[in-house]
């Protein structure tokens, strides 16, 4: 670790699939403690693949990922899908990572289940199945879960690709305010520029085969955003740089 | 109302039809009876009837026991690891082709005691659905909801317990409703082969029996009983599928339009 306030550090992490296509060239990143980082890039730029060698769901070929001491045991993973146990009420896949650890004080655990649902806005659907929810909630019962553990390190794989824009805007919006109030490190994968630079106070943009890093972007404004953020000279100007990031990173692989 | 009345009117139709054919022809009842005459031989008959049918319910009922309890835990063998599934599966195939009638003579010839005969006769028929449909259901898991175990450090057990039983269950209950049927078919054949009387014969022998003394009613009757069994074999794991999937599985959903 370069200092104490980095939370996770990437050294020349490279990953090469089984089939040989290489996923990710030899990556540096390093992310400090409080940062709300996105990796955006068009699909198979490999964002995913480096947010599971963060997420320890994979090794590195080369390099290293090491992740602060404090943060190793303390990160939480949310899927691009919701990922929920169709045969288990809202509150059961939440408690999940509880009863996996072997957590036995019942009461303990239910204030924590019962909290975590209260972070999302879903305490009055801890009994419903996850099918009888909407995307958005599923989501949101997703995110209750990743909370439970009282995580210091959040990953999210495109966690709302799959939503349409309302409830995405809203979430963001959620999850904005949840990584202040909690003093969540946050690294995000997402293939929306409004989104990255909505969340972000600095965007990875990322280029497709081989995945590595062509831009580093800061966005400087005070965290937690809310609507009005979107409206904003900041947020205009972070969207225009992002997409001309983009733009040129494609033009790059396709030439 | 429909679904009701539809199929019980056709019912009716046919054995009217029936009762007909036979009045009008004067068809001797040792060649074809009326549906009414296999109505009576059956309460007439029931004491003995009664009895083959709990021989025949108690042989479907542990060979079924036997076939879900031996195929499961076969299945759970078999996703330990794919060597173990590459090398035993074939012989389950195996099993599985081989027709029943065709082993049931060595395995009576073997077994001494004729139910245990006869039960392993049906078990061997009936396990193959439960074995192949339980061993896809426990590789057919999400592969995100094993990242996140993996994520969370959940033990080989507890993914077994918590995580590849439950997304099995859909798939065991089809293989389960086929193995009951097979399990009933197994106990009737191997009885026919056994061909063994006495006071603990099944409905098997009695057919066999009727058909040789030409009593058509009474064989009738106990085909009846067969097929009644059958369905209510059927019925009972539906339940048991509907009770635990219910809540989750598009199987068992009742349609909201």
């Amino acid at each position: 670790m370069n200092s104490v306030s980095t939370a996770v550090e990437i050294r020349g992490a490279d990953k090469v699939y089984a089939n040989g296509v290489r996923a990710l060239q030899p990556i540096d990143l390093a992310v400090q403690r409080g940062e709300v980082v996105t990796l955006v890039g068009p699909s198979g730029c490999g964002k995913s693949t480096l947010l599971r060698l963060i997420a320890g769901l994979m090794q590195p070929d080369n390099g290293s990922v090491s992740i602060a001491k404090d943060f190793a045991q303390r990160s939480a993973f949310v899927f691009q899908h919701p990922t929920l146990l169709p045969w288990a009420s809202v509150a059961a896949n939440v408690r999940l990572p509880l009863d996996l650890a072997r957590e036995k004080r019942e009461t303990a655990a239910a204030g924590k289940v019962a909290h975590a649902l209260d972070l999302v806005g879903l305490s009055a659907f801890q009994g419903a199945f996850p099918r009888e929810l909407s995307g958005g909630m599923q989501m949101r019962a997703s995110i209750a879960r990743a909370l439970i553990t009282e995580p210091a390190l959040l990953l999210m794989d495109e966690p709302f690709g799959a939503l349409d824009e309302i409830t995405r805007n809203r979430l963001d919006r959620d999850v904005a305010a949840l990584a202040a109030r909690e003093g969540l490190t946050v690294i995000f994968v997402t293939h929306s520029i409004y989104e990255a630079a909505f969340l972000s106070s600095r965007v990875m943009v990322m280029t497709a085969r081989p995945g590595s890093i062509s831009a580093e972007i800061a966005i400087d404004a005070p965290q937690p955003r809310t609507n009005a953020f979107r409206t904003t000279d900041t947020y205009v100007r972070a969207c225009a740089r992002l997409s001309d990031a983009l733009a040129a990173a494609s033009g790059e692989a396709l030439a | 109302m429909l679904r009701w009345i539809g199929p019980v009117a056709a019912g009716f139709a046919f054995l009217l039809a029936w009762h007909l054919v036979v009045a009008l022809n004067e068809i001797p009842h040792y060649i074809l009876p009326s549906p009414l005459l296999v109505f009576r031989t059956l309460l007439d008959d029931w004491p003995l009837l009664w009895r083959s049918l709990l021989v025949t319910i108690q042989v479907t009922g542990i060979a079924l026991l036997l076939a879900v309890l031996l195929g499961t835990a076969i299945s759970f063998l078999f996703v330990q690891s794919r060597a173990i599934e590459a090398s035993l599966f074939p012989y389950a195939v195996v099993l599985q082709v081989t027709p029943i009638v065709a082993i049931a003579p060595l395995i009576i010839i073997w077994v001494r005691e004729p139910l245990a005969a006869l039960v392993i006769c049906a078990t061997l028929a009936a396990i193959f659905p439960v074995i192949a449909n339980t061993t896809v259901g426990l590789r057919s898991v999400d592969p995100g909801l094993l990242d996140l175990f993996r994520l969370y450090g959940a033990s080989r057990w507890q993914t077994l317990l918590r995580l590849r039983i439950p997304s099995a269950a859909p798939y065991f209950f089809v293989g389960l409703r086929i193995s009951a049927a097979l399990a009933l078919i197994g106990a009737v054949v191997a009885e026919f082969v056994a061909g063994t009387g006495g006071t603990r014969s099944g409905l098997a022998y009695q057919i066999l029996m009727a058909g040789l003394q030409l009593n058509i009613p009474r064989l009738f009757a106990a085909l009846l009983l067969i097929t009644a069994t059958g369905i209510a074999l059927f019925l009972l794991v539906s339940a048991l599928s509907w009770l635990a999937l219910r809540r989750w599985h598009e199987s068992e959903l009742a349609r909201e339009n």
